[in-house]
């Protein structure tokens, strides 16, 4: 049986795949991609926590997976303003490469 | 055979996340996302977590990353010219990443409490949907009222912030 400690490595594995995806890649997209690789991460270390943690009723702590919820929400709500910034970004500078925006470097 | 059911899936998730992060082209990368989130929808049912697992693929493997591709089809991008790999950068991130990965593992593996394997429910055929639901509407009720707002807010930006020039 998988323990505690497994569920935990592999969510903080996964976090940080999505560090990687956004400290070494350049593309806005994929950057977008890497922060939602990261909000994964953290629902899932919630729910391992929710189920190996029982109330005294003997059942998962249901609290845990409200907070889940909340967060796959937000970060709904989150893709869909991030998205529309970069179409409009993309209006501006027909690029979406974090290099080549620079207008504000010193 | 739980055990074996966990590392298949948690291993598809891990590959897949990297296929993210070092494929080329964003079509690839949007794809290898469908198929990480989709693992850890499984990766949730072996946590008994029905409820979350299919929101997952409802939100996240659905609306999300249709969103995604579509803006990928709307910008038009094409596979990434190879532009001048810059050492410092790549260096830099690694050592984060890196530093993050052995902290953590350094974390988990100092702890004995955390090896302990999954408590049996007393009631294995709850209903989650049910218990979730509850919570939400019983204890939750403002958060998820707020929540509300909030998913109308980004409507409203993302109606703005569509239009062709801002007034």
């Amino acid at each position: 049986m998988p323990t505690l400690a497994h569920y935990l490595i592999v969510s903080g594995l996964l976090f940080a795949l999505g560090m990687a995806g956004v400290l070494l890649r350049r593309n806005l997209l994929i950057i977008f991609m890497g922060l939602e690789l990261m909000l994964n991460a953290a629902n899932l270390s919630l729910v391992a926590f929710s189920r190996f943690n029982l109330g005294p009723d003997g059942m998962p702590n249901y609290n845990a997976q409200v907070f889940v919820f909340f967060i796959i929400t937000v970060a709904a709500a989150e893709v869909a303003v991030g998205l529309a910034i970069i179409v409009a970004l993309y209006r501006a500078k027909q690029t979406t490469h974090v290099d080549d925006l620079n207008t504000l470097k010193f | 055979m739980q055990l074996v059911l966990f590392w298949i899936f948690s291993l598809l998730m891990l590959l897949s996340a990297m296929g993210v992060v070092f494929f080329r082209n964003p079509v690839s990368s949007a794809m290898s996302l469908v198929l990480s989130f989709i693992a850890l929808a499984a990766v949730f049912v072996t946590l008994d977590a029905f409820f979350i697992a299919v929101v997952q693929v409802l939100v996240y493997a659905g609306a999300v990353m249709v969103l995604f591709l579509f803006i990928i089809m709307l910008l038009d991008l094409r596979e990434e010219k190879r532009r001048r790999v810059r050492l410092s950068a790549w260096l830099g991130g690694g050592l984060v990443v890196g530093g993050f990965i052995s902290a953590l593992l350094k974390v988990v593996l100092s702890l004995p409490a955390l090896f302990v394997t999954k408590p049996a429910m007393l009631y294995p055929l709850v209903n989650d949907i049910e218990q979730v639901g509850f919570n939400l509407f019983r204890n939750f009720n403002l958060p998820f009222q707020i929540i509300g707002v909030l998913l109308l807010v980004a409507t409203v930006g993302v109606v703005l912030l569509s239009k062709k020039e801002l007034k």
